[in-house]
């Protein structure tokens, strides 16, 4: 397999995962309202449907990109395919 | 006092900036204490900032193709993130979310949800790639990567039609801010907030837009978190709002069930006598109210959406790196976050500033009379904000008889409180800013698209740098006033066309956009019918659900991006399959995208 295709494969496979965490965080949490209401498992107090929507499934969404740039620049690293300064 | 270039002095620029803005409220208020009319200090808001973006607009001028189309692609990660986040956050999220949040409870915070993930998608599917490609626009990206004049008109198309529909609701909202704070008649503040977005774009396009937006940004972040910070800690809710407002929406429930939320209905013909657009508490604040489907595909709709709106997209090609494109999209949702946050705050407070009766401003359970003859109340009254009346006739205001305006949760909030009047003169500009920065980032992207992609790449590919500047500008001048005087027929509400502008991207655009990077075999035949049967079907079940029709798995005229969406991928991948593959030429461009060093697909000037 070439290097621009393992470049990519990887590449993919990154997407994948993030894309799994933001399906759960943005979808997946979200078809159980009713029961992380009733959850006793209250951040800063707060019902833990209402703290969702109103600030933990957004800052998740702030750390996932940055991970997500993270991990990509270091995929681009491996291969050789950073960009140089001035580009 | 400053040297060197000006990107170079960029902290040092803003930083002067933040401080003398923040001079200026001051200044605002000491001029309050000595007894300055609350209707000049409103002026004197609004038309201390609008000049400063206008004096921005026009130091940022320029006759340089790249400068004019992606601001000479060297805005540094962070301060895109800023200039995307005011690009963003519009007239609406400004103004009417907190009204949402308040009115609608968990149902309407799905928009939160999809305001913010969306830029997950952005980040990791295409605005790196984008980028890489090294486009103008992004009907020039799908032009270039499917080939052909008939794919770059079919996402002209798309493309407008979207933003079209959205701009309108941004030069509504600056001419409602610029009536109110400087008392003028509507049909003339439209013109004059339009007149404002033009100064800010119509010299140096992109690159002004970008130098106005960073400034929009801190002028809207102030003027949201100033008065939610002061409010929480007037009421003594918490010194740090966010988190500790548990008690408060503890308590808003409590009360909630002994007002007899929900059980005491209002006839119709009581319902009649309410102005039009006010609206009573008739969902309860935090607990779960909608069905999962109907959260999950609004807030999927909203995301998708936010993945295929040119005006967001178009910042990313401003920045100088793949790299820094993709950290930018951080940053953006960074500052984004610091605001949506906020507004599910606001709306606490201000619900249970109204109906706490230990404090001094709640209203509900006092006599009638004596809510009648508060200052306040009579002010927004009179701005038709809000309105008391007793159905039931036994003299105190219950939970059902209070109406209010979405508006007024953050426009009439920081004056229930007791705040000084200079915070609604704060909010006004912060209002003006949100609506001007999106409507520019909007107006820009139409202008641009025709301009660039309609007339030198299809109608007169050899005009001249000069003349491609020159109707550059003459669109951008027609296209600003084509949606103010759309704006100044009030046909629909703010919040209502923003939503549609999601769908109407989300249907002809997100397919042909991400499987132009994710699928190889994509083609110019497939990417046509995908944006072309998209738009139209999603525009079909729009029309025919607003016409009565049933509609069907519970997809709504808010969420008809769904069915549009549907429709493209699988038209998309049918007809590419039916057809012949791309050439190796395109295969190869594909590939050179994927990797983030090397030189652009396009040219620098192109």
């Amino acid at each position: 397999m070439s290097k621009q295709a393992k470049h990519w494969e990887k590449t993919r496979g990154l997407l994948f995962i993030t894309l799994a965490i933001w399906f759960v965080f943005s979808i997946g949490i979200f078809f159980f309202g009713a029961e992380m209401e009733a959850s006793s498992f209250r951040p800063l107090g707060y019902p833990l449907s209402y703290y969702m929507t109103c600030q933990g499934s957004l800052g998740i969404f702030v750390i996932l990109i940055f991970w997500f740039a993270n991990r990509q620049e270091k995929i681009d690293e491996e291969f050789g395919y950073t960009e140089r300064e001035g580009d | 006092m400053i040297k060197g270039k000006f990107i170079d002095n960029l902290p040092k620029v803003y930083g002067i900036y933040t401080g003398g803005f923040l001079a200026f409220i001051i200044l605002m208020a000491i001029a309050e204490s000595a007894g300055m009319s609350a209707k000049l200090i409103g002026i004197f808001f609004v038309a201390f900032t609008v000049g400063i973006y206008a004096l921005i607009g026009y130091l940022s001028r320029t006759l340089q193709l790249d400068a004019y189309y992606v601001a000479g692609r060297q805005v540094p990660t962070v301060f895109n993130g800023m200039a995307t986040a005011a690009d963003w956050m519009s007239g609406a999220s400004f103004v009417a979310m907190a009204g949402g949040i308040y009115f609608k409870g968990y149902g309407y915070m799905a928009l939160l949800v999809g305001w913010t993930g969306g830029y997950v998608l952005v980040a990791s599917l295409l605005a790196p790639y984008l980028r890489k490609f090294g486009c103008y626009t992004v009907p020039d990206f799908i032009g270039t990567r499917y080939g052909g004049n008939l794919a770059r008109v079919c996402a002209v198309i798309v493309l407008t039609v979207a933003s079209f529909t959205y701009v309108t609701a941004q030069i509504n909202a600056t001419g409602t801010i610029a009536s109110v704070a400087l008392d003028i008649p509507f049909g003339i503040a439209v013109y004059i907030g339009l007149a404002s977005i033009l100064i800010c774009s119509m010299l140096g396009g992109m690159r002004a837009v970008t130098w106005t937006q960073v400034a929009q940004y801190i002028v809207l972040i102030i003027a949201y978190l100033i008065p939610v910070f002061w409010i929480s800690n007037k009421m003594g809710a918490g010194f740090f709002p966010h988190f500790m407002l548990a008690d408060e929406v503890a308590r808003i429930a409590e009360l909630e069930s002994q007002f007899g939320l929900g059980t005491v209905k209002n006839s119709a013909a009581d319902l009649a006598t309410v102005p039009k657009g006010l609206a009573g508490i008739t969902k309860a604040h935090s607990s779960v109210n909608a069905t999962p489907w109907a959260f999950i595909s609004l807030a999927v709709c909203m995301m998708a959406g936010t993945a295929s709106l040119p005006h967001v997209m178009m910042r990313y090609f401003t920045t100088p790196s793949v790299k820094s494109a993709r950290r930018s999209v951080g940053w953006s949702l960074f500052f984004i976050f610091l605001l949506y946050s906020s507004a599910p705050m606001l709306a606490t407070l201000s619900k249970l500033s109204l109906m706490d009766p230990n404090l001094a401003t709640g209203i509900i359970g006092k006599s009638i009379s004596e809510v009648q003859a508060l200052d306040w109340y009579q002010n927004w009254n009179q701005a038709n904000l809000m309105f008391v009346s007793d159905f039931n006739g036994n003299g105190t205001l219950d939970l059902n008889e209070f109406f209010m305006g979405g508006k007024a949760v953050v426009l009439a909030t920081p004056e229930i409180a007791g705040l000084p009047y200079v915070i609604s003169g704060l909010v006004a500009a912060g209002g003006m800013a949100a609506a001007m920065s999106t409507a520019d980032g909007l107006v820009l992207a139409i202008a641009n698209a025709l301009s660039h992609d309609l007339y030198y790449k299809i109608i007169d590919p050899k005009a001249e740098t000069a003349k491609r500047l020159i109707v550059a500008r003459v669109l951008l001048f027609i296209i600003g006033f084509a949606g103010a005087s759309i704006a100044a027929l009030e046909i629909q509400g703010i919040l209502g066309s923003v939503i549609w502008a999601f769908d109407f991207a989300m249907s002809g655009l997100f397919f042909p956009l991400v499987l132009g990077v994710w699928w190889k075999r994509a083609n110019a035949q497939g990417a046509v019918a995908g944006m072309m049967l998209g738009l139209i079907s999603g525009t079909a079940y729009l029309i025919w659900v607003r016409n009565g029709g049933a509609g069907f798995w519970g997809i709504t005229q808010l969420t008809f991006g769904i069915i549009g969406s549907l429709v493209s991928l699988v038209s998309m991948v049918v007809v590419s399959l039916m057809t012949k593959a791309p050439d190796a030429a395109t295969q190869r461009m594909v590939d050179e995208v994927r990797i983030p060093s090397g030189r652009t697909v396009l040219g620098k000037q192109h």
